[in-house]
Formats: C-alpha cells, sequence, structure tokens
C-alpha cells in the first residue's frame, strides 16, 4: 500500500466512531469521489484548520472573535449560560430557547485528570460576571464532577450581586417512571414543583 | 478469570468513544480498574457515578489483563448528595483520596467498610463530617500509618490527651505537650471517644483534617512525589468557610 494512503487511513482511523476497517473503506470512497467530495473535503478542512478558533470572550469555536453568538446584538448579554463544552453549547442552541450568552469552560473540576480552577475559564466567568451580567445559568452535567464543578462556580461568585440559577435535574419528557433510575427520580422528587399551594 | 462483588465507584474516566475504564473499591478485591464496554451510553452512565454501590462481575482471560467490567446499582448515592455542595465535596475527597491512596488489586476490607459507612452517613446527612476524618484515620492505619492516639508519646498517660506528635504519630497529654504546643498537631477529643452529648464542633473536624492531611501527605504521597488529591483540598477550604460563616454568625 502507498505510503500516503497508509497514512490517510492511519489518520481517518483516528476520527471517532471509526476504526481501521471503517477508515479504509471511507479512503476508498473519498478517493473514488477526488473532485466531488475528497479535494473540496480536503479545503474545508484546510480553511476551518486555519480559520477557526476560540472566541476570546466564552469561548464558543468561530471564525470571528468575538463569535457570531457574543457579537449578535440581539442575543440578551445580562443572560449567561455556563457549559462544559462547546457540545453543549450547540445541544442548548438546538432547543431554540435560549436567547442569552453562554461561557464555554472546556471542561469540568477533575481530581483524576489533574483540571483544577485554573485550568478552567473559571476566573473568565467571575470576570464578566462583574461586568454587567444579571443571571448566570449553570449548565453542567449532572454529574458528581459536573456539579462539584457548579457548586465551586457558585461560591466564586457568592459576592457578586448577580442572580445565579442551575438547569432541572428531573424527569425527561417522554420518559417513564417505571424506567428511571433511582437517582434522576430522588433529584426530580427533591426538584419537584408546587403546581397549587395548600391555601 | 472472573470474579463476582460489591464495589464502590471511585472513578470513571472516559475510554474512547462508547467505553469507560472504572475504578471501583471493592469488599473483597481491593481497588480494581475494568472496562466497561457501552458505559457513556444513556443507561450506564448513571451506574457508574462517583460513590455508586454496584454489584460487579469482572472477567478476563488473565489476570494481569485489565479486564471487562459489567455492574448492576445497588445504591445510587451520588444522585441522593448532588445538590449539597459540601456533601458532594465530602464524596468526591473520600473518592479521589481512596483512589489516589490505595494500592491496586490488594484487598482492604476495612477500607471498604469504612467508605460504605461514610456513604451511609452523607446519605442521611449525619455526621459525616466526623465519619470523613475517622474515615481517613482508618485510611492510614490501612496503608500501615496508623497513629497510636492510645497513650502519651512522652509521659504514658492516657487520659487529657489534646496533641498528636508530628514525628512520631503517637498522642501526648497537654502537660508533657505544652513547652511544644507550637510544634505539634490538635488531636480533637472526637478521635478518642465519642458521645452522643459532646458533639465536635467546625474547629475540631478542621483540626482532624489537618491532623490526617498531615500525616497522609508525609508518610503517603510525599515519598512518591505527589501532592494530596486536590478534591480534598476543596472539601476542606469548602468546611473552612462554612466554620468562618458559622462564627461570624454567633458572634
Amino acid at each position: 500500500m502507498a505510503d500516503s494512503f497508509a497514512a490517510l487511513i492511519q489518520l481517518l482511523a483516528k476520527l471517532p466512531g471509526l476504526g481501521p476497517r471503517s477508515a479504509r473503506r471511507a479512503a476508498l470512497f473519498l478517493l473514488k469521489r477526488r473532485e466531488s467530495l475528497m479535494q473540496p473535503l480536503a479545503a474545508a478542512m484546510a480553511e476551518a484548520a486555519q480559520r477557526i478558533r476560540a472566541c476570546s470572550t466564552c469561548g464558543n469555536l468561530d471564525t470571528a472573535d468575538p463569535c457570531a453568538i457574543c457579537a449578535d446584538p440581539r442575543r440578551d448579554a445580562g443572560l449567561v449560560c455556563v457549559v462544559e463544552d462547546v457540545a453543549d453549547l450547540w445541544a442548548i442552541e438546538r432547543t431554540g430557547a435560549y436567547a442569552g450568552r453562554y461561557h464555554v469552560l472546556g471542561g469540568t473540576l477533575s481530581a483524576l485528570d489533574g483540571i483544577g480552577p485554573e485550568d478552567l475559564g473559571i476566573d473568565a466567568l467571575a470576570r464578566r460576571g462583574a461586568q454587567g451580567v444579571r443571571e448566570i445559568i449553570l449548565a453542567m452535567n449532572a454529574t458528581v464532577e459536573g456539579q462539584t464543578t457548579a457548586h465551586y462556580i457558585m461560591d466564586r461568585l457568592a459576592a457578586l450581586p448577580l442572580q445565579v440559577s442551575r438547569l432541572a435535574h428531573g424527569v425527561p419528557v417522554g420518559g417513564e417512571l417505571d424506567y428511571l433510575d433511582e437517582g434522576t427520580l430522588s433529584a426530580a422528587l427533591a426538584s419537584r414543583q408546587v403546581l397549587k399551594g395548600a391555601g | 478469570m472472573q470474579w463476582e462483588d460489591e464495589g464502590i465507584v471511585l472513578a470513571a474516566r472516559r475510554h474512547g468513544e462508547a467505553a469507560l475504564i472504572v475504578q471501583l473499591l471493592t469488599r473483597g478485591h481491593g481497588r480494581h480498574a475494568g472496562l466497561v464496554r457501552g458505559g457513556q451510553g444513556r443507561k450506564l452512565r448513571p451506574v457508574y457515578e462517583i460513590g455508586n454501590r454496584v454489584a460487579a462481575v469482572w472477567n478476563a482471560r488473565l489476570a494481569e489483563h485489565l479486564g471487562i467490567l459489567a455492574g448492576e446499582l445497588l445504591r445510587g448515592h451520588a444522585a441522593r448528595i448532588i445538590e449539597d455542595p459540601a456533601r458532594l465535596a465530602c464524596l468526591a475527597a473520600a473518592a479521589a483520596l481512596a483512589e489516589a491512596s490505595l494500592p491496586e488489586r490488594e484487598p482492604h476490607p476495612a477500607a471498604y467498610a469504612g467508605l460504605s459507612a461514610l456513604l451511609e452517613s452523607l446519605d442521611a446527612d449525619r455526621g459525616w463530617a466526623v465519619g470523613y476524618v475517622e474515615w481517613e484515620l482508618m485510611l492510614l492505619a490501612e496503608l500501615g500509618f496508623g497513629l497510636d492516639l492510645a497513650r502519651c508519646a512522652a509521659s504514658g498517660a492516657t487520659t487529657d490527651l489534646v496533641y498528636v506528635s508530628p514525628r512520631s504519630g503517637q498522642a501526648v497529654s497537654a502537660a508533657a505537650g505544652e513547652p511544644y504546643r507550637d510544634k505539634l498537631l490538635r488531636l480533637p477529643a472526637f478521635l478518642l471517644a465519642r458521645t452522643a452529648e459532646d458533639a465536635p464542633s467546625p474547629q475540631d473536624v478542621l483540626d482532624g483534617l489537618a491532623l490526617t492531611g498531615y500525616f497522609l501527605d508525609r508518610r503517603v504521597f510525599e515519598p512518591h512525589d505527589r501532592d494530596l488529591p486536590a478534591a480534598r483540598a476543596r472539601f476542606v477550604d469548602l468546611l473552612e468557610r462554612l466554620a468562618r460563616i458559622s462564627r461570624e454568625q454567633s458572634l
């Protein structure tokens, strides 16, 4: 096998979802569509590698800095949603239910991986919080590490005159109680909403 | 090779796209890792939250292999305390400390029993801060660095023990320790005998953490050129802050 072909397969095999066999299939597929797919893909990847960078305000990935979300005047600058990763930002954007801005931490506090507060964008978030933000929504994963990070951020923001909220934990839409794990059910019970007061 | 055992999840690290490498503290097999296929999936991920108790089955062709782990959730401790910053920090500290200090595949049933008791007290939200200090003290003993708190290192006295020698790890009485009080570690009374009447103060708990932290650092971590886990430092910081707030409110 030619060196360049082997190198292509080796690199493709590093992509999520691809092993050596599927990488070989993908390489053959690309070579058969050299002009219609392979060259445009290579050009798009080169351009993305050159132009896409992290937004210096929120950490989102975009070709512009500040990113399109931070630069959008229709978005509420007083509302900041803190997420672990850009993928989480995209997930919230897909809902179409949020019109504020974001702050991407780039991970969570993790003793195992040696990630401390200084490795995350928590200082930058505290600085943003002091600049006219009225609410920060902590949208971390409902895991021990995610919530440990959320509690840590809450402590860091305690002195600032702003509201700090977090996403609700509980029963997902379409979920049946019988099939839920006890943790989700416990969280749902703890965060239950009053529909009618006793009076 | 196969075993079945009960274990507490100490850590779960992503491996590839779908799997997890999970560290358990098991009752009979000590700290043991294994690969959980599909562990990142929606169904399995909640099972392997830190602090959860699972019924584990470990399989491998050879004993020295990482092996495949399958688990069934017995008790979801993490979900019960995830809303409480202090209890969650306590859980994270205990798991990180066990993960970093206990040798792999060496049974430590007392460490397992101690961590189980701590998890129960976290669930019940009763006595967990004291329980955490006691667990660290027990962990020191399990690792071969137990403190001798029964009698005074200098006089042999068994009463009025209020200090611990940082050199020997032995208790020191108030009278014998007075000339060296600045160099000795404080020994909170709850580590000697606990009764329902004398509930330890937040400062007692912090003294206990300073005591166990000193010996964990000097005898367990420093010889390997490592620091105490950051999760423990965050837990101590949090308790210090809560103690400060409690002092300010009582003034």
